[in-house]
């Protein structure tokens, strides 16, 4: 049962990551893209957990908390980029 | 039991799979920043938060192994969706500081008598003081 | 002196356990490892810190995660339905502000992120004076009823917390 309920997780994963995608080739301007590109680190995050209960293993872990922590410093990075022009004062 | 265990899990997933799918959907969909900025922030990491905790309880009790990173990763998300909701929706309104006579850009004044601004777009009395300084 | 030692004796015990966590072993020599570097850390950076919030009322901590979890669970419900079954422009999504009370750095700051995890509201700005926040609504038919929800519901608590 877990093994469908997984398969299930990776179609809707999959789908989520297309959208990101529209919106990331789409999106008006350099912020919409800002806030696709955070979407789609944290739906790869869910994809690695995913992965790691389809597999039973757990050696995936230490790569989704990297994953985590550098995604939201590059979207910060970003944002801090667009307000001043410069990321470290 | 273990057939409980086993749906709860599988419904862990169910549920996060869907919470993240409708947080991608309403990104993609809803008109303009500010209202896509809320399907990211809640519905996503809410549906990530399932698939973690469906992680954790998989590990336990299925594996027998006891496994605490995925409770770091879901308590690091949810702490710092706020903060990345807050840095875009403050990049999003200085970008577009010169339109604020658009309805859409149009932000109601703060509480209070006195004259006082948003940080975003006016400093702060010691901010300007420092900076005479 | 045990102030030098300890700047925040908090944020020790909680760099300790997250180093445990990270190790993802419950031993001696990781519990030793970590305290050191919980230690280390809070002298290193104390100068980000200037003062140690005070917390009242640890009961009333555990109250308030109950309660703001449960609430982002029918928070998300909610809005997930909304862009369901919501066409664009019925949506009724505009800016307001939510004077406030509390006037602790740390509370405004659990406070503002606190709105953004719940129900269809987005904290996006503080004004200059620091007394009233700037809040997006995905969609705000009462603009009153929503600001006394969120001054009842989470400013009164953290008031009793913190202050």
């Amino acid at each position: 049962m877990i093994e469908y309920a997984t398969y299930f997780g990776f179609i809707s994963i999959g789908l989520a990551v297309l959208m990101n995608l529209h919106r990331l080739i789409v999106g008006p301007d350099s912020i919409n893209r800002i806030l696709a590109l955070d979407t789609l680190t944290i739906n790869t995050i869910a994809l690695f957990i995913l992965f790691g209960i389809w597999q039973g293993s757990s050696t995936n872990f230490e790569a989704a908390l990297l994953f985590a922590m550098v995604g939201f410093i590059t979207t910060v990075a970003f944002c801090k980029y667009l307000l001043r022009g410069d990321i470290i004062e | 039991m273990e057939f409980l265990i086993e749906l709860l899990i599988s419904a862990m997933i169910v549920v996060g799979g869907v919470f993240a799918l409708v947080g991608s959907f309403g990104l993609s969909k809803l008109p303009d920043l500010m209202a896509r900025l809320h399907a990211p922030t809640k519905a996503t990491t809410l549906g990530i938060g399932g698939m973690l905790i469906a992680s954790i309880l998989y590990f336990a009790f299925i594996e027998r192994t006891l496994s605490v990173h995925e409770l770091l990763i879901t308590i690091f998300l949810f702490l710092v969706a706020p903060v990345t909701a807050y840095l875009v929706a403050k990049t999003h309104l200085h970008k577009n500081r010169d339109r604020q006579d658009t309805a859409q850009f149009q932000l109601p004044p703060p509480a209070g008598t006195h004259k006082a601004g948003w940080a975003t777009f006016n400093k702060s009395e010691k901010q300007s003081r420092t900076e005479i300084r | 002196m045990i102030r030098k030692v300890f700047p925040h004796p908090i944020m020790t015990a909680v760099l300790t356990l997250v180093w445990m966590m990270l190790m993802n072993a419950f031993t001696p020599a990781t519990f030793v490892l970590g305290l050191i570097l919980g230690i280390i850390l809070p002298i290193l950076t104390s100068c980000f810190w200037p003062d140690r919030p005070t917390i009242r009322n640890p009961l009333k901590v555990a109250e308030y995660i109950i309660v703001v979890l449960y609430d982002i669970v029918v928070a998300n419900v909610q809005v997930a339905y909304l862009i369901l079954f919501r066409r664009n422009r019925d949506l009724r999504s505009r800016f307001f502000t939510v004077p406030l009370e509390i006037r602790t750095p740390e509370a405004i700051a659990i406070l503002a992120g606190t709105i953004t995890m719940t129900p269809g509201t987005v904290s996006s700005d503080i004004s200059t004076d620091g007394k009233s926040l700037l809040v997006h609504g995905l969609n705000v038919t009462d603009e009153q009823e929503t600001v006394t929800g969120i001054k009842s519901r989470y400013e009164k608590r953290l008031k009793d917390i913190f202050e």
